[in-house]
């Protein structure tokens, strides 16, 4: 290669820029936005942006990410409004940008792209997400076993990442924060429609709550920007179909309980 | 390090208000809003109902007073743009039913398909047998 190929070789590299949102309360109280040019390759991801800049250009910026393949979970961004993990999200499919990166929409921003995790943990950990079974089996009487068809009740709802682009695609969550919202009410279904689980009844006092299923008025986002298909807006009907017909059934036949 | 209310080490979250015009910014939430306002006018045809049975028990002149105003051009016109709403509100609970209902048949799942095709199958049902009622009675 001649050293004008080179050089027009180095002069073709595409670029696109990112519109990064930072707040760094150290400095100023309201957040603001910096442009960064970054190279445009087919196969990067935004998070590849991200760790361009952080490692090129502007060491201070503030990220989470771990795994980078769609499993931890850590990486979850707003990608011009629409909830996304940036691992997935190719830089091209944006092009020509510039592409605005902001936290995790409806939750409060600690720096950077950093958001406050707490409220969703919290949540999480009140609709008792592990399988209930006080009579549970010993290990001498060996395993549970589950057809097929059993184990298809539920599978989806137990893709979940935690990664909560469904929270930030929620207009219910960001309107009433006390609302316990998709993933852990798609959790809390997991081990409902779960055969080896009994905790059914426990669970129905949260779920059924002011706070829980009846907060969802059916928008449906969240299951358009779950990563892994998990579904919550579908978990949550067919609770609310469920918690229905439980409460007419004890109100007509009082007998059955 | 600090800076106005800032300490080191305990971090100050952002806390951005929800904004008040969150519905016009995405398609789908409009959509959403939509399906939810266009319940108004399955109201407004609820109250005609309503409306009708009062004037069928008061006897035939309220009957026939009624009958006028229903002819008026503000009411065909009312009666249209509901119509129009009411179609919508109904296609697009139709195309969620799936997602509530989940119905097996032995080890089988219906597929959402053919219980949204039930649902309409049920609606074009009921829609015939209310036009052949009055039509015919």
């Amino acid at each position: 290669m001649t050293e004008t190929d080179i050089n027009t070789t180095i002069e073709e590299v595409a670029t696109i820029e990112l519109e990064v949102f930072r707040y760094r309360p150290e400095k100023a109280s309201a957040p603001s936005f910096d442009t960064f040019t970054v190279p445009l390759h087919d196969e990067w991801v935004l998070l590849d942006a991200l760790n361009h800049i952080k490692d090129e250009i502007d060491g201070s910026l503030s990220y989470r990410w771990s795994c980078r393949m769609g499993v931890c979970g850590s990486c979850g961004m707003m990608a011009n409004g629409e909830a996304v993990l940036t691992c997935a999200a190719f830089l091209k499919d944006y092009a020509p940008g510039p592409i605005r990166i902001e936290p995790l929409a409806n939750f409060p921003v600690a720096r950077d792209l950093i958001v406050g995790m707490d409220d969703f943990m919290e949540k999480l950990n009140r609709v008792k997400p592990w399988v209930i079974n006080e009579n549970g089996k010993s290990v001498e009487e060996g395993e549970y076993l589950q057809t097929p068809e059993e184990l298809d009740d539920y599978v989806q709802y137990t893709m979940c990442i935690n990664c909560m682009l469904c929270y930030s695609a929620c207009p219910i969550y960001g309107m009433e924060p006390s609302f316990i919202g998709p993933a852990a009410l798609a959790l809390a279904q997991r081990y409902n429609l779960d055969l080896r689980d009994h905790g059914n009844e426990e669970r129905m006092d949260i779920l059924s709550s002011d706070e829980g299923i009846w907060q969802c008025t059916f928008v449906g986002e969240c299951s358009e920007v779950c990563p892994k298909h998990v579904d919550p807006a579908g978990a949550i009907q067919r609770y609310k179909v469920e918690a229905t017909n439980n409460w007419w059934k004890s109100k007509l036949m009082p007998w059955s309980n | 390090m600090s800076y106005g209310r800032y300490k080191k080490y305990h971090p100050l979250l952002y806390r951005p208000r929800h904004p008040i015009l969150w519905w016009i910014k995405k398609w789908a939430y409009t959509r959403f809003i939509l399906r939810e306002m266009t319940s108004l006018a399955v109201m407004f045809y609820a109250i005609v109902l309503v409306l009708y049975v009062n004037a069928v028990a008061k006897g035939p002149e309220a009957f026939a007073a009624f009958s006028e105003w229903l002819a008026s051009p503000l009411s065909i016109t009312l009666h249209s743009v509901a119509f129009c709403f009411a179609v919508f509100h109904s296609y697009t609970w139709f195309n969620l039913a799936p997602k509530a209902m989940v119905i097996r048949v032995g080890k089988k799942k219906i597929p959402g398909s053919a219980i949204m095709a039930a649902n309409y199958a049920m609606w074009a049902a009921v829609s015939v047998a209310l036009y052949w009622v009055f039509t015919t009675i």
